[in-house]
């Protein structure tokens, strides 16, 4: 049982991870990026070809992941996003949806459609048992790995959002944008290094869960609708929301097809349904942020 | 002109029309090897009209239309399996059966914002998804459901591989469809959808009940959807489950949008385009043709919607761009 709950927080953690980005144009740039799957899915291509083609070790491609996906995401802001902040949501959708279907077309046509296999280094692959009977604890090494990093990332980034001037502005230009340029903040360039730094964190996601997850073409729709349940069952407006949301999807997720296997997915759209009808700004908002 | 003969002028026909139509019902006569694509777009049309009803009309954002879709191919093929054959009866049963699922679904898209309407309606057809994969000893899971065999259309009219029936029955039930809508949305109940999908606040401050205008509108639609899919399942003998596929929600939205929203022809206009434009892109690159689907919603959204079809637009203007409607 214990193992069920290391797996499922680990799971979690790679959940939040992969959905943090989108929490930030969600719920700053009130934008409705369904695309945000694609840019994990390139981190994950990028490690993925890296250590078959190349041989780059696997704690190299974690950092090339980031900063691929990071540019790629903000060459994409500055072109063809930013144009789009102030357009309906169904036009958001629709462009978010094209981009999808092009990035999955693409990958296809280059890579193929197999899924692909990531080799990790032997140091990840054990597994370590502590307790006995009932309340044995099963860690993979490679889940304590990703539960260490995402842990180490979580609170790096709630220090940044809070404590530093950056973290001020990027929290000014989400309460108000227009007040928050009067006060001589440059929002586009907030903007645009905060979404870079999003889809950077999507493709590390990618790259980190390319084992845990699968990783083929259909990646960005197959995982669409689980980054927007934590997005939308955390609420947008702070960090805490998103992590309590995707660990509870996590848990809830592995014990589900674990225990009752016949039921599959169909527990997580549920709870997602009845989470949103209950709340629609989601579990965790503050009081006083803009919707 | 008072209102209500205002309101009834604009759902009269257009001299246009009965040609229009008349054209739709002897295309599968005329090019009889092209039917069955005849077939397709009529239910296609269908689909898109009824979604039109709940985002045109209404402006409900909806990312999961397909359940219905889904749902009442699911119950029309089922019927004909294990009951009776006839495909009315079937329709009949399936727009039924949606319709009540759309009331119970209803239930879910009165609150919230535009992201949590989406969410929970791509819910909604996940959960539909997940269930005719799971009971596959109803629905054959993942195989499809096989063996469908529909009766003659009225005692009569055989369903035969050449699909003639099957145009002219999809093309019957679309137009019935397409006058119903027409009505409704020109009555006043219609106006009040507008006036709901323009300003919600403001709807609600002149005594419209939205709540329960955006429950009606969704169940409709949700029961010509049903329509659509009994069509699709009745005319192929099939239900698989890609009758549920989030692809079907997305391209339905697509073609509407393509049509033009609001617009009951739009959605008949956007399905002939698409599925014409389909059957050529796909029979030129078949494994990527999702592709060139993706770079043209790209296009359009950053070209503007409105505009797509006023080329002349495209160059100069670009101000007006941004003082189209808001939904926000």
């Amino acid at each position: 049982m214990l193992t069920i709950l290391f797996d499922g927080i680990a799971y979690g953690m790679l959940l939040f991870i992969l959905a943090l980005g989108l929490a930030v144009t969600m719920g700053l740039m009130n934008f409705i990026n369904l695309a945000h799957g694609a840019f994990a899915m390139v981190g994950g291509y990028i490690t993925v070809l890296l250590m078959q083609k190349a041989g780059v070790p696997f704690l190299l491609c974690l950092p090339l992941a980031f900063l691929g996906s990071a540019l790629l995401g903000g060459v994409l802001e500055r072109t063809l996003y930013r144009p789009l902040y102030r357009k309906p949501h169904l036009d958001q959708v629709l462009f978010s949806i094209g981009l999808t279907f092009m990035a999955v077309a693409a990958v296809d046509y280059f890579v193929g459609s197999t899924q692909q296999i990531l080799h990790l280094p032997d140091w990840l692959r054990g597994r370590t048992e502590l307790g006995e009977g009932a309340w044995t604890l099963g860690m993979g090494h490679y889940r304590l790995f990703i539960i260490a990093v995402c842990a180490a990332l979580t609170i790096v980034l709630q220090a940044v959002l809070t404590r530093t001037r950056f973290g001020a502005r990027l929290r000014a230009s989400v309460d108000d944008q227009r007040v928050a340029a009067g006060l001589g903040i440059n929002v586009n360039v907030v903007f645009l290094s905060t979404f870079a730094f999003g889809s950077g964190l999507a493709g590390l996601g990618g790259a980190l869960g390319a084992e845990v997850l699968g990783l083929d073409p259909a990646f960005p729709l197959k995982y669409m609708i689980y980054f927007l349940i934590v997005v939308a069952v955390g609420g947008t407006s702070s960090i805490t929301g998103p992590l309590c949301a995707a660990l509870l999807l996590g848990i809830a997720d592995v014990a589900g097809k674990y225990y009752i296997p016949k039921m599959g997915a169909f527990i997580v759209y549920t709870l997602m349904i009845v989470i949103l009808v209950w709340r629609p700004q989601g579990l965790f908002v503050r009081q006083g942020g803009k919707a | 002109m008072n209102p209500q003969r205002s309101l009834l002028a604009a759902s009269r026909w257009r001299w246009w029309e009965p040609l229009l139509w008349i054209a739709a019902f002897a295309a599968p006569f005329v090019l009889p090897r092209h039917a069955a694509i005849v077939n397709e777009i009529a239910i296609t049309a269908l689909f898109a009209l009824s979604l039109d009803l709940i985002l045109g009309f209404t402006g409900i954002v909806s990312l999961g239309h397909a359940a219905f879709f889904g749902f009442g191919a699911y119950a029309a093929a089922l019927l004909a399996k294990h009951f009776i054959g006839d495909p009315l009866v079937g329709l009949a049963v399936a727009v039924a059966g949606s319709t009540v699922l759309g009331a119970i679904f209803s239930l879910t898209i009165q609150r919230g914002t535009d992201l949590t309407r989406l969410m929970v309606t791509l819910g909604a057809a996940l959960i539909l998804l997940e269930l005719a994969n799971k009971l596959d000893w109803l629905t054959g899971g993942a195989d499809g459901l096989q063996g469908v065999t529909i009766a003659p259309l009225l005692g009569r009219f055989e369903f035969d591989l050449a699909g003639k029936t099957a145009a002219c029955y999809s093309l019957a039930v679309l137009l019935v469809a397409f006058l119903l809508l027409r009505r409704l949305v020109r009555s006043p109940f219609g106006a009040t959808l507008m006036a709901i999908r323009d300003n919600r606040l403001r709807a609600m401050a002149i005594g419209i009940p939205v709540a329960s205008r955006l429950s009606a509108a969704y169940t409709i639609a949700a029961g010509l959807a049903g329509a659509a899919g009994a069509l699709l399942a009745q005319t192929t003998g099939f239900a698989s489950l890609d009758v549920f596929a989030f692809d079907r929600s997305a391209d339905t939205l697509l073609i509407l949008v393509v049509g033009g929203t609001g617009w009951l022809y739009g959605g008949v206009l956007g399905a002939v385009v698409f599925k014409l434009l389909q059957d050529l892109l796909s029979s030129i690159t078949p494994q990527y043709w999702t592709f060139w689907l993706g770079l043209f919603l790209v296009v359009l959204v950053l070209v503007g919607r409105d505009r797509l079809l006023k080329p002349w637009t495209w160059v100069k203007g670009k101000k007006s761009a941004t003082s189209g409607r808001s939904h926000a």
